[in-house]
C-alpha cells in the first residue's frame, strides 16, 4: 500500500480533542479534590460535576499490547479517555460514578497496581540505562523495578509524613529531575578514562573535547595528535566520552551507584532544593542491586520514624541538621560528602552550633 | 526466531511492581527487534557494561531532530538491534489521549518498529524505542499524515511540556495546556531544525507545586502564581478542624508566619504571604487565591553537566498569560537572540547568564532589576559601574539638592 503524504511542522495534535466531556465542560473551573484511596481521587467542579481518577503503576517501558490493554479498559469504563502522568503512571478518567468500583475490580483482576497518590511513594522518574543509552553505567529500569518491589507497600497503602519522590539516573548526565529528588540513585564512574589515540584525530574535535571538561583535566597531546587526561584533576564525569567516542570510561568492576537525598521541586513551606550526597559508592549489582535498595529503604524508614507530618526528607534533615541525619541513619560520613567541586563555599559550616 | 536464555533479567519479573522485562518479552513474542533487545539487555546484565554506540546522525528529510540514532557495538550478535533508533512523538499537552488515538499510534509502531515504547520519556515525548534507518521516512509519513509530529532533540527547542493544569486541577493560575500547545505550534521551526548552541527546554506548571518539575529541569520554567488575597471559607475551615490540627499542620508550617487560628477563625495577613501553596494544598476546600492570575518566569535550570546543577532563577516576577501570549513569545525570541550571540557550543542559557552576568542578560531582554529576582544582594564589593550608572546617581543627587530631600 502506498504511503500517505507526509506533512511537516504540524506540531502535536490539539489536546482539546482528547479531553473527556466533563473536562471540556469544567475546564479551569475545578473547585476541589479529595483523595479517596492511594489509587483514586475525585475532582469536583464549581458546577457540581465530578471526575474520578484511578491511578495505576507503569514500568514506563511498555509494549504496544499493554497500551492497547489500557485502551480497552478505558473504552469499557471511561468512554475511551485516559492520560499518563509526569511520573509515568496511567490514569483512567471516570465520569460515571457507577463505573468506578467495577473499573477498580477489573484492574485488580488483571493484575494492575493502583496507588501513588498522596503521602507515599509513587512511580520513579528515571533514565534509559542499558536498555537504550550509550552512556549508561548501570541499568535504570532494573534499579527502579528492584526499588519499587521493596517499597511497594508505600505505593499501594502505607503512608509517610509526606511524599517521597524517587529517581534514578544511569550516569551523571541525569536526564530527568534526579538532582532535586527526595532520594535518588545516580550511577557513577570512578576511574580516569582512557584515550584511543589512533582514532582521536578522525573522530573528535580538539577544542570541543578540551572544553567539555569541567575540571580542566584535558590538555593537547601533540605527539599523538590526541589529548591527555590529568588523573589528579579528573572527576570521571564522562562528558569527554560523550563528545568523543575514542575516549572510554566504562569499567564493569569500578562503575557503581551513589545515593543522594533531601531534594525537592515544589515551593511548599520551603524553597526547592538539590539532593545531597550521603552514600558515595555502592557496587553495581545487577539484576537486583540489593545493597542500593536496602540503603534506600533504610533512609525511608528512618525518615518515617523521625520526621514531622508534612515534612519532606530535605525539610526534616534541615530541621534536625545533617550531622543528626548521619547519626540517625548510621551512614558513614566520607570525604566525598564534602564538596570540592563548585559548591564548597556554600556548603561548609561556619558556626560552632552543631549537635554531637 | 532465536529464543534467548535470560536468567538474570528474568529475576526482574518477580515482585509486585510491574516489570519492564515482562513488557519486553510481550513485544518480543512477535517482533525480532524486541527479541534481540532482550538478548542484548541480558548480555549487559551479565557483563555489567552497555553496548550502545554514540548516537549517529539519522532523521527525516527537512528535520534536524526528533530521531535519536542508536547502533549496537555487537550488532553481529544481535542483528535486530544493529540499528535501534528512537523516534520521539510530540505528546499532546497534559498527556491526554483517547483510546482511538493511542491504538493508532500502536498500530503504526508495530508495523515499522520494535513495539517497545516509553510512555513517556523524561522530556515529555511519547518515545518509540527502536527502529531501522529505512523505516524512518515511512514512520514519519504515517504519523504526520494523521496529525502527529516529531518532538525535539539535539541543539534545538525541546518538546515543551506541562502539568495537568485547568484540565483537572483547582490550583492552576493559567492555562498550562493551552500555553504549551500555543508555544509548541509557534516555535515549530526552532523545534525541528536545531540552530541553537545547545538544548532549550520550556516547562509550564500551574502553581508552586510544580508537578512537571519545571524549576529543576527547564531553561525556561513558567510557574503559575497570583497577586491577590487568599479567600477563606470559614465554614470549610470548621469542617477541616474536625479532622485536622489546623495550628500544627497549617499555621505553624507557614514559612512567613502570616496565618493565625484561634480555634474559631482562620486569618491570613495577605501582604506577608509568599504564595508557597502549603496551606492551600492542606485545606483546598477552604482556601482559594483571588485577584490577578499569571506566572513567574524563571530561567536557567539544568542537570550537573558541565559545571554543576542549576535551579532556575527568577527573571520576571509576574507576567499575565493569556492567548495569544504575544508578550511571552516576544520575550522568548529576545532571550534566544541574546543566547545565540553569546553562547559557545554546548552552553545552556543558565551557564551563559553566569558567564556574561545577569545584567547583560536582563538588559538585553528589557527586564528591570527587582528584589524579587534575588535571595540576597551581592556580598562582595567588586562591581561594574558604567559611566551612565554614575551619571544617573549624580543626577539623582543634583535633584536632591534642589528638593532638599534624599532619595536613596
Amino acid at each position: 500500500m502506498a504511503l500517505p503524504q507526509r506533512k511537516t511542522d504540524v506540531g502535536p495534535p490539539n489536546f482539546e480533542q482528547f479531553l473527556p466531556p466533563v473536562i471540556k465542560k469544567n475546564y479551569g473551573k475545578w473547585k476541589y479534590h479529595e483523595v479517596i484511596t492511594p489509587g483514586s481521587m475525585v475532582h469536583v467542579a464549581e458546577s457540581g460535576d465530578k471526575l474520578w481518577t484511578v491511578r495505576v503503576a507503569s514500568p514506563r517501558l511498555l509494549a504496544t499490547d499493554t497500551i492497547r490493554e489500557h485502551c480497552d479498559i478505558a473504552e469499557k469504563y471511561c468512554d475511551g479517555h485516559l492520560r499518563y502522568t509526569t511520573r509515568n503512571n496511567v490514569e483512567f478518567l471516570v465520569s460515571d460514578e457507577k463505573k468506578l468500583e467495577p473499573l477498580k475490580k477489573e484492574l485488580k483482576d488483571r493484575g494492575f497496581k493502583m496507588g501513588g497518590i498522596g503521602a507515599g511513594i509513587t512511580n520513579v522518574v528515571h533514565t534509559q540505562g542499558w536498555v537504550h543509552c550509550h552512556g549508561a553505567c548501570t541499568d535504570a529500569s532494573g534499579l527502579v523495578k528492584a526499588m519499587m518491589d521493596e517499597l511497594f507497600e508505600y505505593f499501594e497503602s502505607k503512608r509517610l509524613p509526606n511524599k517521597v519522590r524517587l529517581a534514578v539516573a544511569c550516569c551523571v548526565n541525569m536526564c530527568g529531575a534526579v538532582h532535586c529528588s527526595d532520594i535518588a540513585v545516580v550511577a557513577v564512574h570512578t576511574k580516569v578514562p582512557t584515550v584511543k589515540h589512533e582514532d582521536f584525530k578522525n573522530m573528535c574535535e580538539l577544542p570541543t573535547v578540551i572544553g567539555s571538561c569541567p575540571t580542566r583535566a584535558i590538555s593537547p597531546d601533540p605527539a599523538n595528535k590526541s589529548v591527555k587526561i590529568n588523573a589528579e584533576k579528573c572527576m570521571y564525569c564522562g562528558n569527554c566520552f560523550t563528545v568523543c567516542p575514542p575516549i572510554s570510561i566504562k569499567d564493569p568492576e569500578r562503575d557503581g551507584v551513589a545515593i543522594v537525598v533531601g531534594g525537592k521541586i515544589n515551593s511548599l513551606r520551603s524553597n526547592p532544593k538539590f539532593s545531597k550526597l550521603v552514600i558515595p559508592y555502592i557496587s553495581n549489582e545487577p539484576p537486583r542491586w540489593p545493597k542500593a535498595v536496602a540503603a534506600i529503604k533504610h533512609i525511608v524508614e528512618v525518615y518515617a520514624l523521625h520526621a514531622r507530618k508534612h515534612e519532606r526528607i530535605g525539610e526534616w534533615i534541615e530541621r534536625i541538621g545533617w550531622e543528626k541525619f548521619f547519626k540517625l541513619t548510621n551512614i558513614d560520613f566520607t570525604f566525598q560528602c564534602i564538596d570540592d567541586f563548585t559548591f564548597m563555599r556554600d556548603t561548609m559550616r561556619t558556626a560552632s552550633t552543631f549537635k554531637w | 526466531m532465536k529464543k534467548y536464555n535470560t536468567p538474570l533479567i528474568d529475576q526482574l519479573e518477580k515482585g509486585p511492581w510491574p516489570s519492564f522485562v515482562t513488557e519486553m518479552k510481550k513485544a518480543a513474542k512477535n517482533n525480532e527487534m524486541a527479541n534481540d533487545a532482550l538478548g542484548h539487555l541480558e548480555k549487559c546484565y551479565s557483563t555489567k557494561v552497555g553496548y550502545w554506540k554514540h548516537g549517529g546522525i539519522v532523521g527525516v528529510l527537512g528535520y534536524g531532530g526528533g530521531v535519536i540514532g542508536r547502533y549496537s557495538e555487537i550488532g553481529n550478535e544481535f542483528p535486530g538491534v544493529a540499528h535501534f533508533h528512537t523516534v520521539r512523538i510530540n505528546q499532546p499537552s497534559g498527556f491526554f489521549y483517547t483510546s482511538k488515538a493511542l491504538k493508532e499510534i500502536c498500530d503504526i509502531w508495530d508495523k515499522y518498529g520494535s513495539g517497545l515504547t516509553n510512555v513517556h520519556g523524561s522530556t515529555g515525548d511519547l518515545v518509540l524505542l527502536g527502529t531501522k534507518t529505512e523505516a524512518l521516512e515511512p514512520i514519519f509519513a504515517e504519523y504526520s499524515s494523521r496529525g502527529w509530529d516529531l518532538g525535539g532533540s539535539g541543539s534545538a527547542l525541546r518538546t515543551p511540556s506541562c502539568c495537568v493544569g485547568p484540565g483537572r486541577c483547582e490550583w492552576t493560575n493559567y492555562d498550562t495546556l493551552g500555553l504549551t500547545y500555543a508555544l509548541t505550534q509557534e516555535f515549530q521551526d526552532e523545534l525541528h531544525r536545531p540552530t541553537f548552541s545547545y538544548k532549550f527546554k520550556i516547562k509550564s506548571s500551574g502553581c508552586a507545586c510544580d508537578c512537571v518539575a519545571a524549576l529543576a529541569r527547564a531553561d525556561l520554567s513558567i510557574i503559575g502564581t497570583w497577586k491577590g488575597d487568599i479567600k477563606i471559607d470559614q465554614n470549610e475551615v470548621k469542617n477541616y478542624a474536625k479532622t485536622m490540627d489546623i495550628n500544627a499542620e497549617v499555621v505553624s508550617m507557614c514559612p512567613t508566619q502570616c496565618m493565625s487560628y484561634d480555634g474559631k477563625e482562620l486569618k491570613i495577613d495577605n501582604p506577608e504571604c509568599n504564595r508557597c501553596m502549603h496551606c492551600i494544598t492542606r485545606m483546598t476546600k477552604a482556601l482559594k487565591p483571588s485577584g490577578e492570575r499569571g506566572a513567574t518566569l524563571c530561567m536557567g535550570s539544568k542537570a550537573p553537566i558541565v559545571v554543576g546543577s542549576l535551579l532556575s532563577w527568577v527573571i520576571v516576577p509576574f507576567i499575565k498569560l493569556e492567548p495569544p501570549y504575544t508578550e511571552l513569545k516576544d520575550l522568548i525570541r529576545k532571550i534566544w537572540d541574546w543566547w545565540d550571540e553569546n553562547a559557545k557550543p554546548r552552553e545552556r542559557i543558565g551557564e551563559v547568564i553566569e558567564m556574561k552576568g545577569m545584567r547583560s542578560f536582563l538588559e538585553a531582554i528589557g527586564v528591570e532589576p527587582q528584589p524579587q529576582q534575588i535571595r540576597e544582594p551581592r556580598k562582595d564589593p567588586f562591581m561594574f559601574y558604567t559611566d551612565a550608572d554614575v551619571e544617573s546617581y549624580k543626577a539623582k543627587e543634583a535633584e536632591e539638592k534642589k528638593t532638599g530631600k534624599y532619595r536613596f
